[in-house]
């Protein structure tokens, strides 16, 4: 398995791609839903993930003047009809590539379960540990010669995603703000004494397979080992450096760890990683929503518009689909803290890139805040759709360790999202 | 001032002597002391071992094995090492594996045990792993309290050896407030506040038949199983028992409501009765439902039961269950799970009798082998049947922490340290478990090791801190205080490996230190402890 791409690669393609960028306008004043069907699929996720549960009022789906608005405004945006909620002016002018649905469902209004469903699109069960949506995606798509985890979670928070029955190979390989160095991966010594400690370690390793004996392979440690310094020594590593990038576009995206998490997100799938999740926490407002919720405004707007366009600009957007979900949202109803609590019954998710359409909405919820809503769509739906767009076929088997066979995802897809249906 | 400098000086010597007591042992008479008072302890004439001796007739051994030889024996300190890492959850400290080679040879195991299993560090790890099954491992707002209240209850249960029996009918079955009867945290942890005061009957009747029947009963929530005896009838009968349970003024209290079931294909909910699935005839007709359902699950005439138990207390001390899953004992039970739960229940249902079988017993002396798991039910049967040999097992996150952090101290760190050193524990365990990852309660599913694990301890900061030349870090004493190589590389490999280095190993780390002075020595004991804890023998149990 050779490295086929490495930062001179990636600055050569960078740099051959900027060059006919004017060439990019027609094609960006080009209508966005019409692209050839013979067109690939997407090659790489980035999941935003809003840990918490964000509240669909305060961002995605506004009810200006109602009741249960509670004072929250709505802006236009560049697709006539569709309103954000105020504090997200960059992400309104990216609306032409971005896709909302409204009317999302959940069973489970705990955090920890519904951040199972939302990121595995089963509902959490005793028996079987279902795998989260980027680990499916590097299970199905084939690996393109990344030295580093294909899987990566940025920012980390309680409940990040995992290979659940396919494996701890396909969990998410952790890392902090991208201002910092990736952890675990500097020996802290130097070379030579580090080749030395290697050799000592194979004198025990020796030890240890003879008497019991083993192969030295058998228990997989050398091998892991090895893939471990591949990595440790690896040129991909760099991608986690957004350092590299120019300031204005690092502003861009905005100066918090969320922002150069995205920024870091974008460089990785250059490196041929299949899904990065970035996460924000914050979104559990129970006491004082507005407030809370206009401050993280701030850091998500520019971050996520900023990844669009940059995407964009890069020709990218095709191969990468972006998603921006929660776990829940929260309720219309506005309680004694001036928060908002757990809503299952209709929130927002958006969704950019990829094979899907931009400036299309699915679902509409209730001005007075009631829990029916019509075309309710689950994480289920939401799973299977990301997978179509990335040319999985969601009703595929897997075999659980229970032998229960398990499909990649039992919802329907949206089709009116896709390009091509 | 004068006299202060004395006594500092005191003080250092004295510590720097005792410290040098260990590394070159020599038996004191207050250790010759402690060992009598656990030796009167350990009778020879404990009914356990006889016990242990009908565990071992009941062992299998692999026809296969030997034909071609005899079942073949690990050493002691490797015995000594499984027992610890089963019972406590680290490894024998050096100043543990002085005391252990001062007894007498064939009263080694036995005392080690013994001495294991008074240790208040056994009961805190023993609940805590047990706890898994019971409350699971999710850290919401109030679980994480509610959690660590079961657990301590749990614990201080388990130390006073209090009948098991009776601790698990006290956890389905008590009433009172979460705070002083820890124990109805069993069913607080369920309650999910959004859906009112209701704890989740159906997560509770899952919970009990998992971890104290061994019967996956929950995968009939949904759906009849294909293959499984048991019908979703069973699994709704079971969780009507939990119906009328309800956080109210008092606590947790049982109310006249009763379990109602969604009927999605109607729409309307059904109301069911409370019905166990077999041994009608174990349930007392009197009594709150819920005491009712504790006194059939631990009737004595239920072996599931004392099955379920054993197979769960033989994967904590052995790191494998002896079948699996470890929560499905409903097939064939091998020999050794019925002589095991049989002298369970008629002693009484006393845990460390239980975990005393296994320690006595044959199976965990057996030499390592590579353990070859997954495949289909023929195979998983032939996998219960294969303690010809100890298979061996990945250590749980929290065992290779609370390694890492033992090696690199040599006097063992239990309730006696200072808290300080106690806290720094917690605090670098909790960090290098939750960058590791905890299977939460499928702990004992295998997972491969990963490579974020391996560059975890290649690289990451808990083996950076516990070896680095620091003169709290068992490297750095060794390197300044062993009087010659051989013994810094033997101490070494004792404080890590629990053995002594091989004639090879000996002679290339002895070569490594030759002529090294200072600084320079120091790193090159730093070096020796990372090998030794990045080696494959330190992360697995074998």
């Amino acid at each position: 398995m050779s490295c086929d791409w490495n930062r001179r690669d990636c600055l050569r393609w960078t740099a051959g791609s900027a060059v006919p960028w004017l060439a990019n306008i027609g094609r960006l004043l080009a209508a966005e839903g019409e692209r050839s069907a013979t067109r690939a699929p997407a090659r790489s996720i980035i999941l935003l993930w809003l840990a918490g549960g964000p509240s669909q009022l305060e961002t995605f789906d506004p009810h200006p003047g109602s009741r249960i608005a509670g004072g929250t405004g709505a802006i236009s945006t560049a697709v006539k009809g569709i309103k954000l909620a105020e504090g997200y002016p960059r992400l309104a002018a990216a609306m032409r590539s971005v896709s909302l649905i409204r009317s999302m469902t959940s069973t489970e209004p705990d955090h920890e379960r519904g951040t199972q469903l939302a990121k595995t699109g089963y509902t959490p069960d005793a028996v079987t540990v279902f795998p989260s949506i980027g680990a499916i995606c590097c299970h199905e798509l084939p690996a393109q010669g990344a030295d580093i985890p294909r899987h990566v979670s940025i920012l980390a928070g309680s409940w990040p995603s995992q290979g659940g029955f396919l494996g701890s190979e396909y969990d998410a390989f952790q890392t902090g703000d991208p201002a910092h160095p990736v952890p675990d991966v500097h020996t802290g010594v130097s070379n030579a004494r580090y080749r030395r400690r290697l050799e000592d370690l194979a004198v025990v390793e020796r030890a240890f397979a003879a008497r019991h004996g083993l192969h030295a392979e058998t228990l997989g440690h050398a091998r892991l080992a090895d893939q471990a310094r591949r990595m440790m020594s690896s040129e991909q590593l760099r991608a986690f450096d957004v350092s590299e990038e120019p300031a204005s576009l690092r502003r861009a995206y905005g100066e918090t760890p969320f922002g150069r998490g995205c920024l870091a997100a974008r460089r990785l799938t250059e490196v041929g990683v299949r899904a990065i999740e970035v996460t924000l926490s914050g979104w559990d407002s129970h006491v004082d929503n507005h407030a809370a919720h206009r401050k993280l405004a701030t850091t998500l707007d520019p971050a996520m518009a900023a990844l669009i366009q940059d995407l964009r600009e890069r020709e990218r957007l095709d191969t990468t689909l972006v998603i921006c979900a929660g776990e829940f949202g929260r309720t219309p109803k506005i309680n004694a803290l001036g928060g908002r609590d757990h809503w299952t019954a209709a929130f927002s998710v958006a969704l950019a890139g990829g094979a899907m359409r931009g400036g299309v909405v699915i679902g509409q919820t209730d001005p007075d805040g009631g829990r029916h809503v019509p075309d309710p769509k689950t994480f289920a739906d939401l799973h299977a759709t990301i997978l179509k767009a990335l040319g999985i076929n969601p009703a595929k088997e897997n075999v659980s360790p229970a032998r229960r066979p398990v499909k990649l995802s039992e919802g329907n897809v949206i089709s009116e999202l896709l390009q091509v249906a | 001032m004068c006299r202060r400098d004395w006594l500092f000086g005191a003080i250092a010597v004295g510590a720097l002597l005792s410290i040098i007591a260990m590394l070159f042992p020599r038996a004191t008479a207050t250790r010759r002391s402690a060992a009598r008072l656990v030796a009167s302890r350990t009778p020879s004439a404990n009914p356990m071992v006889h016990a242990a001796e009908a565990l071992d007739k009941a062992l299998p051994v692999a026809r296969k094995h030997t034909a071609r030889r005899r079942v073949e024996f690990a050493d002691e300190l490797t015995v000594a090492r499984r027992l610890a890492l089963g019972l406590v959850g680290t490894i024998p400290s050096l100043e543990e594996i002085r005391w252990i080679e001062e007894q007498p040879a064939e009263e080694r195991i036995p005392r080690w045990t013994e001495r294991l299993l008074a240790d208040r560090r056994w009961a805190d790890y023993a609940a805590e792993r047990l706890a898994r099954a019971y409350v699971g491992t999710e850290v919401g707002p109030f679980l994480v309290y509610r959690r660590r209240r079961f657990v301590s209850w749990l614990a201080e249960q388990l130390y006073a050896g209090r009948p098991y029996d009776a601790v698990v009918r006290e956890m389905i079955a008590a009433e009172g407030h979460w705070t002083d009867k820890p124990a109805t945290n069993f069913i607080t942890v369920t309650i999910e506040p959004q859906h009112g005061p209701r704890p989740n009957a159906a997560r509770l009747a899952g919970r009990v038949t998992r971890a104290f029947l061994g019967l996956r009963l929950d995968c009939a929530e949904c759906h009849d199983h294909p293959f499984a005896p048991w019908k979703q009838d069973d699994f709704h009968g079971l969780a009507a028992f939990f119906g009328p349970t309800r956080q109210g003024f008092g606590g947790i209290e049982d109310g006249q409501d009763q379990y109602k079931l969604l009927n999605r294909a109607m729409g309307e909910r059904q109301q069911v009765d409370p019905k166990v699935p077999f041994g009608a005839e174990w349930l007392p007709r009197e009594g709150h439902l819920r005491a009712r359902l504790a006194a059939w699950v631990t009737d004595p005439q239920n072996k599931s039961f004392g099955l379920a138990t054993a197979n769960r207390v033989w994967a904590l001390v052995c790191g494998l269950p002896l079948v699996e899953p470890i929560d499905d004992v409903t097939g064939e039970t091998p020999p050794a799970l019925s002589v095991l739960a049989d002298d369970f229940a008629s002693g009484g249902y006393d845990m460390r009798r239980l975990i005393r079988g296994i320690a006595f017993s044959e199976a965990i002396r057996r030499e390592g082998r590579e353990h070859v798991a997954k495949g289909d039910s023929a195979e998983v049967s032939a996998l219960s049947n294969s303690w010809s040999a100890f298979p061996m097992s990945r250590l749980r996150p929290e065992q290779l922490s609370g390694a890492i952090l033992q090696a690199s101290s040599l006097v063992t760190i239990d309730r006696e340290s200072p808290v300080l050193v106690r806290f720094a524990r917690l605090v670098s365990e909790s960090q290098f478990v939750g960058r590791f990852g905890d299977a939460g309660d499928q702990e004992f599913d295998e997972r491969p090791e990963t490579i974020p694990q391996r560059l975890l301890l290649m690289n990451g900061q808990l083996v950076q801190e516990r070896t680095k030349q620091d003169l709290s870090n068992a490297a750095t004493r060794i390197a300044l205080l062993a009087p010659d190589d051989a013994t810094a590389v033997e101490t070494a490999y004792l404080a890590v490996l629990t053995r002594r280095p091989s004639p090879a190993e000996q002679k290339h780390f002895v070569a490594r230190l030759a002529g090294a002075r200072r600084n320079e020595r120091q790193s090159r004991l730093e070096d020796l402890y990372w090998s030794l804890i990045n080696s494959t023998e330190f992360a697995w149990n074998h």
